[in-house]
């Protein structure tokens, strides 16, 4: 039931990718260069998106559990610090240069494109990474 | 093109369902690089069953909408060091901040998260400097 449901879930995030536009590096960068030929496109992406998304937020609160059990995700209680904004600026800076953030790299692993491949492989290590970096913030002394 | 903006809308709808879907099925945040890097160091173990089937879900699609209706020109760049580059920051970036476009944008911002607000303003404006700067002033994207 559960993988059942991530699987119907995932397909659903894949194909809007797909349909969207959003797996194509070029509408992606065209968005962020607001510079060149800007692309809107990824704002009516987001805004699509958020409509389900936010009723089902609303859904939520009203029930006491998700239908495959468990419970609803709580609202994080970690503040907004450096490693929020120091992570989303290195994302942003490799989302830009590329165009290609996680959720598309998967949806284009099947285009038959290595360098999704390459960028994918680039990303695990990444992410491999993370939590050794993750930590040195953590323990690095406030700047003030 | 207003077509591309429909099918954004369209394909953005989509993308959120699946997100519904997640949450109210499974009780879970439907953010890419959460339920990859959980995989990736660990932390996802548990779990790493639905993990597996969203993700394998989320490649098989599009897959099978490009063996039928043919391929997708994806214009990514062919350059290995802008390649490798890139995929380092996005893996570094999200783990350490928690979320990607799709956790902190799509599931945050919808549940007026000010984590998700904060995190989606500083990659969209780290990603447009870093175009700007590539393209426009060095010529190399």
């Amino acid at each position: 039931m559960r993988n059942a449901l991530a699987f119907l879930a995932g397909a659903l995030f894949g194909g809007g990718l797909y349909l969207s536009g959003m797996t194509d590096t070029a509408k992606v960068q065209g968005w962020l260069d607001v510079f060149g030929d800007w692309d809107p496109t990824l704002a009516f992406v987001m805004g699509g998106a958020m409509i389900p998304m936010a009723i089902a937020w609303q859904v939520s609160a009203r029930r006491a559990a998700p239908l495959a059990g468990g419970s609803f995700p709580v609202p994080p209680k970690a503040e907004v610090g450096r490693k929020l904004v120091i992570g989303s600026v290195l994302f942003g800076m490799g989302w830009g240069l590329v165009g290609l953030c996680p959720g598309p790299v998967i949806a284009s692993l099947g285009y038959g494109d290595p360098g999704v491949w390459i960028f994918a492989a680039a990303m695990l290590v990444g992410m491999g990474a993370a939590p050794a970096l993750s930590r040195r913030l953590d323990s690095a002394v406030p700047a003030e | 093109m207003p077509t591309d903006w429909i099918m954004g809308l369209i394909g953005g709808l989509l993308i959120g369902t699946g997100g519904a879907v997640f949450l109210l099925g499974n009780g879970r945040i439907m953010g890419a690089s959460g339920l990859i890097g959980g995989l990736v160091d660990g932390t996802g173990r548990g779990n790493a069953g639905e993990r597996i089937a969203f993700l394998a879900g989320t490649a098989l699609l599009p897959l099978l909408l490009v063996l039928t209706l043919g391929p997708v020109d994806n214009h990514l760049t062919g350059n290995l060091v802008l390649l490798i580059a890139g995929g380092l920051l996005v893996g570094i970036g999200t783990r350490i901040a928690n979320g990607c476009t799709s956790g902190h944008g799509v599931c945050g911002i919808s549940r007026l998260s000010l984590r998700g607000i904060v995190a989606t303003c500083f990659y969209i404006l780290a990603g447009g400097l870093t175009i700007t700067l590539f393209r426009h002033v060095l010529g190399v994207v």
